[in-house]
């Protein structure tokens, strides 16, 4: 028996595949949303109401996926809702990174009370309910894609930050960088060449897992009402819709459903690819 | 031993204490409840009144003072919108969310540790290629929209189970499987991942090669040393479904301290955000600290340190 076998590690070229033909599709589907989506995602025709599926007895192929509520075409809001999704994933970790790393560095260089303040801090944000969080920039700042954004960037960087200051610590250590040090490297010099490289794959499994869980999170928030307005298309302001017709019409909220699935299926199998490299 | 203890509890206590302060400010900052609370036709002197009566005229710091001074004997104040203590309220719904909480976990667990002993003892099977596609969609499903399917399938279209609310073990089953299912997927996934690192260590081989069986050398003796990063996990997330499920108890209408929270943040009701938060919060920190010590339990080795 192998090694590889006795691990139970399967040919991942499957999953990879998968997961990034689901999230360049997503991609793909969000930059072309006005081009591929058969109707404005929010032109209303409450002659048309509550239109069942296509391939149910009442639908019809005009509004494939059904209409909600009040007439507008589930499909079309379902395509340009990837943007909304996309956006405050992507937005959120690269905001929740960047703050992450710069903090992380500090505190994994300062050392001493800064280090010690930093990382209580970043316990206190992590010990800090999520939604009141939420709600209070949202609620002064306004709800909109923007805010959103600041909001999960914020409440997600002290993962980052500890994680950061993890590899710091850890680097500081390695032979390489004590080689450099020993040979005159200047501080910037070793972090920009030696530091931030080597930690790189770690931060990127970590931040596509975290993309992922920002998408969920997004359209959690959005089904409380709490995410973008609600003129605009997303998946979670069309689940929040839905809720509301679930025994007259499943399919406005069954959708979004499906989709968020897709989105966080296609990150997270990336993210597995990346952790087994 | 007692000086890390010591320092664990006071490391604690100040986190909980600055989420406290953070609250009340934060809240301070989404709005002004009297607006919110007073009936929609009120004039602006009855507005006032209303203000001057709760105390939301005076300046934050005298607030702030006031506020930190009960919140150390417990006291958080009336909730404005059930005119009762708020503190009591969130007692009087503890029940209800702690039900749901362990029955959420126990579900994870039941299902996710044997799936993922399972998929570890037969690499390459069935079981692994089942468990691993459980844990993979548990995780990337939304679990509020899970409700809401399951609602559509067992209660609109079968009527097997009630809709929402809690009224014994029917009404349980599809919060319970709703919350469970994030962290049945976790769980999956790193049991597998801790039961492959530990089986084929010397003292499996042991408790094979002395004739145990497959049961008491997988359960007992393989399972008991992998157990730290599953109870690590399993603790984490007694905190946050303690702290109040907030999405799916919405969802289920289940009338738990996550439903009161999300009641609370929406009506501005500002001694009952205070005191949910700083209960969650309080629960997170003391979840942690008892998991921390946990580890001492299961493996003497960190005791000694």
């Amino acid at each position: 028996m192998t090694t590889g076998r006795r691990r139970g590690r399967r040919p991942i070229a499957l999953r990879v595949a998968v997961g990034t033909s689901l999230v360049l599709g997503l991609v793909a589907l969000a930059l072309l949303a006005s081009l591929v989506a058969p109707h404005p995602p929010n032109a209303q025709d409450l002659g048309r109401s509550q239109q069942p599926p296509a391939w149910l007895a009442d639908g019809a192929w005009r509004n494939p996926l059904g209409t909600d509520q009040l007439g507008r075409d589930v499909l079309s809001r379902l395509i340009h809702g990837t943007r909304v999704s996309l956006i405050v994933g992507a937005g959120g970790v690269a905001l929740a990174l960047s703050l992450g790393l710069c903090v992380g560095l500090v505190a994994g260089y300062a050392r001493g009370w800064v280090e010690e303040l930093t990382m209580r801090l970043c316990d206190v944000q992590l010990a800090l309910p999520y939604l009141l969080f939420v709600v209070a920039v949202i609620g002064v700042l306004g709800p909109s894609l923007a805010n959103v954004v600041l909001v999960f960037g914020v409440a997600d960087f002290p993962l980052f930050a500890r994680m950061a200051r993890g590899e710091v610590l850890r680097l500081q250590a390695a032979a390489f960088v004590e080689a450099a040090v020993a040979t005159g490297s200047s501080q910037l010099r070793i972090v920009t060449r030696h530091v931030l490289p080597n930690m790189a794959a770690v931060l990127a499994v970590v931040s596509a897992f975290e993309m992922a869980a920002m998408i969920l999170y997004e359209a959690g928030v959005g089904f409380l009402g709490l995410s973008v307005p609600p003129s605009v298309p997303s998946w979670g302001n069309m689940l929040a819709d839905g809720r509301n017709y679930l025994t007259t019409s499943w399919w406005i909220a069954t959708f979004p459903g499906l989709a968020i699935l897709t989105a966080t299926l296609g990150i997270n199998l990336m993210g597995d690819w990346l952790r087994g490299r | 031993m007692t000086a890390y203890l010591l320092g664990r509890l006071g490391q604690s206590v100040l986190a909980v204490g600055c989420v406290l302060i953070l609250v009340f400010f934060m809240v301070r900052l989404t709005g002004d409840p009297a607006v919110l609370m007073v009936s929609r036709d009120a004039t602006a002197a009855e507005v006032d009144a209303f203000r001057t009566a709760m105390g939301f005229d005076r300046p934050w710091a005298v607030q702030f003072a006031e506020f930190l001074g009960r919140a150390v004997r417990g006291d958080f104040g009336r909730s404005l919108q059930y005119q009762s203590s708020a503190w009591g309220l969130i007692v009087e719904r503890l029940p209800a969310t702690l039900e749901l909480a362990v029955a959420g976990l126990l579900f994870a667990v039941l299902v996710g540790v044997p799936l993922g002993i399972l998929a570890a003892t037969r690499p390459n099977s069935v079981w692994d290629a089942l468990a691993q596609g459980v844990s993979l969609l548990a995780q990337a499903l939304p679990a509020y929209w899970v409700g809401l399917v399951l609602i559509i399938v067992l209660s609109v279209k079968l009527g097997l189970l009630p809709v929402a609310g809690r009224s014994g073990f029917a009404s349980l089953v599809m919060p319970m499987v709703t919350l469970g299912l994030g962290v049945l997927g976790r769980l999956t996934q790193l049991t597998r991942a801790v039961m492959l690192d530990v089986l084929h260590q010397d003292y499996v081989r042991t408790a094979h090669s002395k004739g145990l069986g497959p049961g008491a050398v997988h359960y007992r003796h393989a399972l008991g040393n992998a157990a730290i990063p599953l109870v690590t996990l399993i603790g984490v997330n007694f905190g946050y479904m303690l702290g109040g499920a907030v999405l799916i108890e919405s969802v289920f209408s289940w009338p738990g301290v996550g439903r009161l929270a999300a009641q609370a943040i929406f009506q501005r009701d500002f001694p009952l955000v205070q005191a949910v938060a700083f209960f969650a919060s309080l629960v997170v920190v003391t979840v942690n600290l008892a998991t921390d010590l946990a580890y001492g339990l299961l493996n003497p080795a960190v005791r000694r340190q």
